[in-house]
């Protein structure tokens, strides 16, 4: 990708060189931007002209409902929201803060729990909110074509129908977006064994920084030359606005069986689960819910787990009807070898749809047992699960601080919820120091300080604890050939976001990469 | 998708955006000469709005969300502007144009995983609204047309029928001159088009006497557009309680239980209903009140917190409230007696907002239906969104009310039944003009006038056409 932004476009092939929507006399208004407020008077003066007249939200007020997302207690209002329909209309926005200078950051459901959406004061949100059609389902190729606003779950509505449906679900699934999926390389409990965001998309249209459209994959898998489209999923906006996806359909399994299986103890259902694994048994799902995300669910959505559960298990099946028994046989034993006291089968869809709702509504429904409280997300080899959990249980012992468990067990994805109370003087930092230590936790047994909810504001500043400045410094130019002027969603995922034009790394010195002649500092 | 059409206005420069073109940047909230957008007498709760994780479930069964795709017309927009008003942000045109648009479906209160009680933050906020907002003189004279229609059942008798256009002139001037009229007429030709047909006014007797052995007995509330444009409700509605063994007491000085006023911020004369119709009902002896209207049943349900500051009847309105029945809920209570006769068809149960999301009746209706022999209930996809009806929504924002109607109409027509039935005579009138304007024939009813053809063994041409 080129340096000088704004001439070339090279990361992939050119979709079209990004019509002009923008009346002359918008765009006129360039030259060095000036000050902050001018340079933003600017960019929404063209997103005037390029935008329907209900494109821009300007009311202070309004603009504060744009303030956070999933995460909020990071909140900053944006100087401009703009609600763009159309690829161009995005583009015509994004060029004009390449060219003043103004930061931007993607949002699309505002469901995100790392801040990954949160606003800058100096700059615009664009928000995809209003791109919401379903081009196209293209059932015999498996793939559909969709806008980046489109719900997760309505791909799979629109797709059922056809017999096919759309694998990575995250537990927001009813609400997030397909672009917020792809920023995220969001999963869910079915990516053990159908993977994540990034196995689904093949393609996608991509704003660049610069405001150049170029599309990136396409319906065909594995494009020549290197993976750019795999270089953007998962980077947090960091890199552009995705303003299509192509996604793969997949066929609805013959038989689905979901079983709800109640242990007494974390301990117990961690070992079945690596039981199930190393018997060779991918399942579709293994969850697990431990007692007090077990309680919060039963007070939302009143789900109806096994009595007295210390923990329980939600497996799912599927596949080929014989396949699916035969698993089911196993899977059924060596739960019963491991100390389960009760299994119930779905016996129909009302059924399966209440126990994946307890699950699913596990962390909004924390609300109801804590004011407050910190969605955490780290990975752990699945082997260290019982480990990892009752370290958790003696931190949470010691501090006083308690701590709910929801996890998608099969892959060994932690979600330790860390209850507090806001009001309390002293309690919010408890609770962060807890939900550090369980992320220190997860990096010291092999893990990841993120396993699917990303870096986002909230967990930059652990990036150091897992990389090392040779890491970051790389992955910085990276960034930099996508976004040399740092305005995508600068101050996102990299602790301390330098200038592109620097040279990176702190010692003030070269990166080996530059040195070496292998690589360019923008 | 629809251009937000808000709240009609005479003055184009209502709408913010158009207003404030040339605001940009951080602006700050609440400068120092702006009145805050509460007073203290009872403002939206921080404790509520704290219980929102702002984790968006609520977006997608919002149905100003589903049209304009905008936060601040979303239920967690508008627990954040509630918020910014907590903290001293001015109550601003555009801050009033985002409550009113909401219809108060609460599908967003089903869907919340967290217990957001949000018919709690919106009615205290409505309440707020209509004390210390002044709205544009079309929209004040619209709203007051209304408050001076609907809860009077002799003025809306003056639509009823072919006659409508003459008996309307009898109407007051406020009325006639705020083009409500003209906004209700085609709805109300499209309904009539479709409603069974035996709707001609029966005048039900203060009390009908169970059949067979009594086991219980009830008082029944008659309401304004129910007791008027479905008189056949409120007739089937007496039968069956009574084939079901229940005396059924009802009372002739009942008057308009507020449903519109309390679900609008109007608090003084929502109060002057409430203890009215607690008057009557205490009056009639009865512990049971059944109610066949959702609208009404969801705000009779409300009492208690409508009259907590009244000391003469805070502790009455509690006990009132335990009374409160919706006909469904209290039929599959009291489990059934009479014998049903076959209907060979096909239905589409429309759950009312007010009666499902309001009240969290859902399986009765449903369970009742099946009892019928040779019945056919067919659900409805995105059930939960609003057809658009919404108490008066629909009268002050016919445009976005009808793309929701439309919208409806499409859902219940992939269902292919004949005939589409709901418990609320709001969403019957929506419903039946989407559904002609798009050329669908079926019949409408309620519940109940389903149940009482079975008890009866009529034909199902008396449910309207199918
Ligand atoms: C209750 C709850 C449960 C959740 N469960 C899961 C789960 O099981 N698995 C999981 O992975 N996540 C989960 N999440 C997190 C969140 O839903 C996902 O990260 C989701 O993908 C975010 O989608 P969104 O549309 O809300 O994106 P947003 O929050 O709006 O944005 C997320 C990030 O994506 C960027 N972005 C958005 N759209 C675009 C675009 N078009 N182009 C480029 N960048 C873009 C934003 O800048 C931001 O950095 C959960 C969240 C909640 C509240
Ligand atoms: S009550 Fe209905 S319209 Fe109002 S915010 Fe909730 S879902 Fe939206
Ligand atoms: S679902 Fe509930 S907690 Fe979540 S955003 Fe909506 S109101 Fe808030």
């Amino acid at each position: 990708m080129s340096g000088t932004h704004g001439t070339e476009k090279t990361a992939g092939p050119v979709l079209g060189t990004s019509t002009d929507t923008v009346p002359p006399e918008a765009t006129s208004a360039t030259g060095t931007p000036g000050d902050k407020a001018d340079a933003i008077a600017a960019v929404t003066r063209v997103a005037r002209a390029a935008l329907p007249a209900n494109g821009l939200i300007t009311d202070p007020t309004e603009l504060r409902t744009y303030e956070c997302d999933g995460l909020a207690h990071y909140r900053v209002t944006p100087a401009l929201v703009v609600l763009p329909e159309t690829t161009e209309q995005v583009a015509a926005v994004v060029r004009a803060c390449a060219e003043h200078g103004v930061p931007f950051v993607a949002r699309g459901s505002g469901t995100g729990l790392s801040g990954g959406a949160l606003p800058r004061a100096d700059g615009i949100l664009v928000v995809t909110s209003r791109m919401r059609a379903i081009r196209e389902v293209r059932a015999a190729d498996q793939r559909a074509v969709v806008e980046p606003g489109v719900i997760n779950l309505d791909v799979t509505r629109a797709a059922t129908p056809e017999g096919y449906y759309y694998a990575p679900d995250p537990s927001s699934q009813q609400i997030c977006s397909v672009g917020g999926n792809l920023a995220e390389n969001s999963g869910g409990a079915h990516c053990l064994k159908y993977g994540f965001t990034s196995n689904h998309v093949l393609g996608t249209d991509l704003v660049t920084p610069q405001g150049d459209v170029v599309q990136l994959g396409g319906l065909a898998p594995d494009a020549p030359g290197y993976d750019l489209l795999g270089t953007v999923v998962g980077s947090e906006g960091t890199l552009g606005i995705a303003t299509t996806a192509i996604v793969r359909l997949v066929r609805l399994p013959e038989e689905v069986r979901t079983l709800l299986v109640g242990f007494r103890s974390t301990d117990d259902a961690g070992a079945a689960t690596s039981a199930i694994i190393s018997a060779g048994i991918v399942p579709a799902a293994i969850e697990m819910m431990d007692a007090l995300a077990i309680e919060a669910a039963e007070a939302a959505v009143h789900c109806n787990y096994p009595d007295g559960a210390g923990a329980v298990l939600v497996i799912e099946l599927d596949g080929a009807a014989v396949e699916v028994e035969h698993e089911y046989e196993q899977v059924e034993r060596l739960c019963r070898e491991h100390g389960s006291f009760e299994q119930r089968l779905a016996i129909d869809a009302a059924e399966r749809a209440l126990i994946w709702k307890g699950r699913k509504s596990a962390f909004a429904a924390v609300g109801r047992i804590s004011p407050d409280y910190i969605v955490q997300d780290g990975v752990i080899p699945r082997t260290a699960l019982p480990e990892v959990l009752r370290a958790i249980a003696d931190l949470s012992s010691s501090s006083g601080v308690r701590v709910a468990n929801v996890f998608h067990a099969g892959d060994g994805n932690l979600h330790p919820l860390v209850l507090f109370d806001g009001e309390k003087e002293g309690a919010g930092e408890a609770a962060e120091e807890v939900s550090g230590a369980i992320l220190d936790l997860c990096i010291s047994h092999g893990g990841s300080i993120t396993g699917e909810h990303g870096v986002g504001t909230d967990k930059a500043a652990y990036m150091p604890r897992m990389f090392t400045d040779e890491d970051l410094d790389t992955m910085q130019l990276v960034r930099c050939a996508f976004d040399p002027d740092n305005i995508s969603n600068p101050g996102k995922v990299f602790p301390t976001p330098r200038l592109c034009g620097e040279v990176p790394g702190k010692r003030k010195k070269p990166h080996p990469l530059v040195e070496a002649g292998l690589a360019d500092a923008f | 998708m629809a251009q937000p059409t808000r709240v009609q206005s005479d003055e184009p420069q209502s709408d913010p955006r158009k207003a404030g073109a040339q605001a940009h940047g951080p602006v700050p909230i609440g400068s120092p000469t702006a009145r805050p957008a509460f007073d203290d007498e009872h403002p939206p709760s921080a404790e509520l709005i704290s219980d929102c994780v702002h984790c968006g479930f609520c977006l997608p069964t919002c149905p100003t969300y589903t049209l304009w795709g905008e936060e601040m017309d979303s239920p967690r927009g508008r627990i954040d502007l509630m918020k910014a008003g907590l903290q001293g942000a001015p109550m601003t045109d555009s801050m009033v144009q985002h409550f009113d648009a909401c219809l108060g479906c609460m599908a967003c209160v089903t869907a919340c995983p967290s217990g957001v009680q949000y018919d709690k933050l919106i009615e205290a906020t409505r309440v707020q609204v209509e004390r210390h907002h002044t709205r544009s003189p079309g929209d004040r004279a619209m709203r007051a047309a209304i408050f001076a229609l609907f809860p009077y059942k002799r003025r809306l008798r003056a639509l009823r029928g072919p006659l409508r256009a003459y008996q309307a002139s009898g109407l007051p001037k406020v009325v006639r001159r705020s083009g409500l009229l003209d906004r209700l007429a085609p709805k109300l030709a499209a309904m009539e088009g479709l409603a069974p047909v035996l709707e001609k006014r029966e005048k039900l007797p203060e009390r009908v006497p169970a059949v067979g052995q009594r086991r219980a007995v009830v008082g029944m509330l008659t309401g304004c557009v129910q007791g008027e444009f479905f008189p056949g409700v409120n007739a089937a509605t007496a039968r069956v309680l009574a084939a079901e063994g229940c005396d059924v007491v009802i009372p002739r000085r009942q008057g308009c239980c507020g449903a519109l006023s309390v679900h609008n911020g109007r608090q003084e004369e929502a109060e002057r209903f409430a203890r009215s119709t607690i008057d009557s009902f205490e009056a009639a002896g009865v512990d049971t009140v059944v109610v066949n209207a959702a609208g009404c049943g969801s705000s009779m349900k409300e009492y208690a917190e409508v009259l907590a500051d009244d000391p003469a009847y805070a502790e009455r309105a509690r006990a009132f409230v335990a009374k409160v029945r919706d006909v469904s809920e209290y039929l599959a209570e009291l489990g059934s007696v009479a014998p049903r006769h076959p209907l060979e068809v096909t239905i589409a149960y429309h759950d009312a907002c007010h009666l499902g999301h309001a009240q969290g009746i859902r399986q009765q209706p449903r369970a009742l239906l099946r009892e019928i022999p040779g019945l056919q209930l067919k659900e409805i996809p995105e059930a939960e969104i609003c057809c658009g009806s919404a108490g008066i929504w629909n009268v002050l924002n016919p445009e976005p009310a009808r793309e929701l109607g439309d919208r409806k109409a499409r859902n219940i027509a992939s269902t292919g039944a004949t005939l589409l039935v709901t418990a609320n005579p709001g969403c019957l009138m929506q419903v039946s003009s989407s559904l002609e304007r798009q050329g669908t024939r079926m019949g409408l009813a309620h519940t109940i006038e389903v149940l009482d053809a079975s008890i009866r063994g009529l034909p199902l041409s008396t449910l309207g056409p199918q």
